[in-house]
């Protein structure tokens, strides 16, 4: 074969692939403005005859959309923001700061990572139930609170630092606080980033545990109220199409913004596993 | 404050959060796995007896719960080894030195990883739709007959299956590319001088280089596709005739449609006892294949 028979073999093909798998997203935007019934024809119209945002109006006027996507922007931020403090001090506590049974803790720490979060689910929602946390923020926001896998991910980068910085700044009498407010944050920036486009991502998406402790519509996150949409809207293909556009664009364009961020977390978090 | 006790001040929220939200319901899921919790005993505790081993019996004469494990399995068996396939097929074209455009191309092809699960699988239900669905049109115009996709129990398993690799590929695409490009170049080279071949290379050099990172994708992706429960809950239920039940919505139904709890909980013991296994399994074979 030919360099340049190649070169072209690669690049359709890269092309097609990058074809087939957008499909179904740029097909999820058009049906979504489309007239109310038009997308259940055969064959399957691509582009609407006449572009509509009926199914957006629907969404938010009587589907109460809107609701659900207020619950999980104020969950997915809250829960990154908490979670941020929480993960951020312990990882780097385990990278740097001598105490006693560190290495012992964190091994205990990493062999939890191959329990499925499903085993926890049970006794779980009874804990929540116990603390009146059921069909709140509280519900979904507690459990999230610090991970073991962004435990991880701020120790693997903050073994980096130098060791000196941190004595001199000890030596000059500093407080581990201050020290770690003042110094450490600030070259901690890249992975802040990173663990915060995570666990947004992460929230955001999340399916099963917000389905089991929101039951309430009142407090349904949007994948939630969208699942419940589909069951009672099983016909209205637009409508739903246009659910997905709402509750996907957010990630997609935050991902979209901050991609290198997001990959190198997914990279330094798989080093290990 | 005392020095000793500055890094617990640290740690100290995390682990809390870890212990009591993490660690304590799963010893207390397995403590609840060998009672009888149910409607009666949420309403009031007195009515909780201990059943020993009861509930793992239970399940394991039930035979829905086979049904789940069999389907799970099926996606577990042909989900993983195609959603990897795809994944290195994709690694390989975007680090082709030929390749251009390739950070788009890269975005591109992991869109689907960041989406939600539920949105987009809205979407591949529609694609689906027997009467509609734009993938029984493109059948038809390949002089091929429309498949019940999510009607047909012999097809609503591939179905979910494609749609798990789509969405899902692109993650160990990431983690491929970055084996690949450690690789150093000379070797390559030195074999190109040597006239082996392209197909040559890619299975003496590209193989073997990557056989660590393999592994790590192959029991990440085995860890989170036997959690199956996402895709069926919104395409299919459960159904043609169960045939798209997973172990994980046999324990959602089990848990929190009939709330038995304790039931529940044992279904959950098992699947992770399950996942344990073939993970190490993987681990212990890959380790025995590289001293052979």
């Amino acid at each position: 074969m030919s360099a340049r028979s190649a070169s072209v073999l690669v690049n359709v093909t890269l092309m097609v692939a990058a074809i087939v798998v957008l499909f179904p997203l740029l097909w999820m935007l058009s049906v979504s403005f489309m007239q109310p019934g038009e997308a259940s024809a055969f064959p399957p119209p691509f582009l609407p005859a006449h572009a509509t945002l009926a199914n957006y109006h629907e969404l938010f006027e009587r589907a109460g959309m809107g609701r659900y996507l207020l619950n999980s922007l104020l969950i997915a931020s809250a829960i990154t923001l908490l979670s941020l403090a929480f993960n951020l001090s312990a990882g780097y506590a385990f990278a740097k700061l001598a105490f006693r049974g560190r290495e012992r803790l964190f091994q205990i720490l990493l062999g939890a990572l191959v329990i499925p979060a499903q085993v926890a689910m049970i006794p779980l929602f009874l804990l929540m139930k116990w603390l009146h946390l059921v069909n709140s923020y509280g519900g979904v926001i507690v459990p999230g609170l610090a991970t073991v896998f962004g435990i991880f991910l701020v120790r693997q980068y903050a073994r980096s630092l130098p060791d000196e910085m941190l004595e001199a700044a000890r030596l000059d009498g500093a407080g581990e606080w201050r020290i770690f407010l003042g110094i450490v944050l600030p070259l901690l920036k890249p992975i802040v980033v990173t663990l915060a486009i995570f666990t947004f991502l992460a929230s955001w998406n999340d399916f099963m545990w917000p389905l089991i402790v929101l039951s309430d519509q009142h407090w349904q996150t949007a994948p939630v109220g969208i699942a419940g949409l589909a069951r009672e809207h099983q016909q209205d293909n637009e409508l739903m199409m246009a659910g997905s556009v709402v509750t996907v664009l957010p990630v997609l364009l935050l991902f979209l913004g901050l991609q290198r961020y997001y990959i190198q977390g997914l990279l330094l978090g798989s080093v290990k596993g | 404050m005392k020095p000793w006790a500055a890094p617990w001040t640290f740690v100290g929220p995390a682990l809390f959060v870890v212990g009591a939200f993490f660690a304590l319901p799963v010893f207390a899921a397995l403590l609840l796995s060998l009672t009888d919790f149910d409607l009666y005993a949420l309403a009031n505790l007195k009515n909780l007896r201990f059943v020993g081993l009861g509930n793992y019996i239970d399940v394991l004469r039930t035979p829905l719960f086979w049904k789940s494990l069999a389907n799970t399995l099926y996606f577990v068996v042909v989900g993983v080894p195609l959603s990897i396939a795809a994944s290195l097929g994709a690694a390989l074209l975007l680090n082709s030195p030929l390749a251009r455009f390739r950070g788009f191309f890269r975005t591109a092809l992991f869109a689907p990883v960041v989406t939600t699960v539920v949105a987009v699988a809205l979407i591949w239900r529609y694609l689906f739709h027997t009467r509609y669905g734009l993938i029984n049109y493109a059948l038809q115009h390949m002089g091929l007959a429309p498949i019940d996709w999510l009607g047909d129990p012999h097809w609503s398993m591939p179905a979910i299956i494609l749609f798990a690799v789509w969405k899902n590929f692109g993650y160990n695409m990431i983690i491929l590319l970055a084996g690949l490009q450690g690789i150093p170049a000379d070797l390559y080279e030195a074999a190109r001088i040597d006239g082996a071949t392209r197909w040559q290379q890619f299975r003496h050099i590209t193989l073997p280089s990557l056989k660590s990172v393999m592994l790590l994708v192959a029991i990440i992706t085995v860890a989170g596709y036997f959690q199956l429960f996402a895709e069926p809950y919104v395409m299919t239920r459960g159904d043609p005739l169960q045939s798209t039940v997973s172990v994980l919505y046999y324990m959602y139904e089990e848990g929190f449609k009939w709330w038995s709890l304790g039931r529940a909980s044992a279904i959950a013991f098992l699947l992770f006892a399950l996942t344990l296994l073939v993970t190490r399994a993987l681990l212990h074979f890959s380790r025995r294949g590289e001293q052979a």
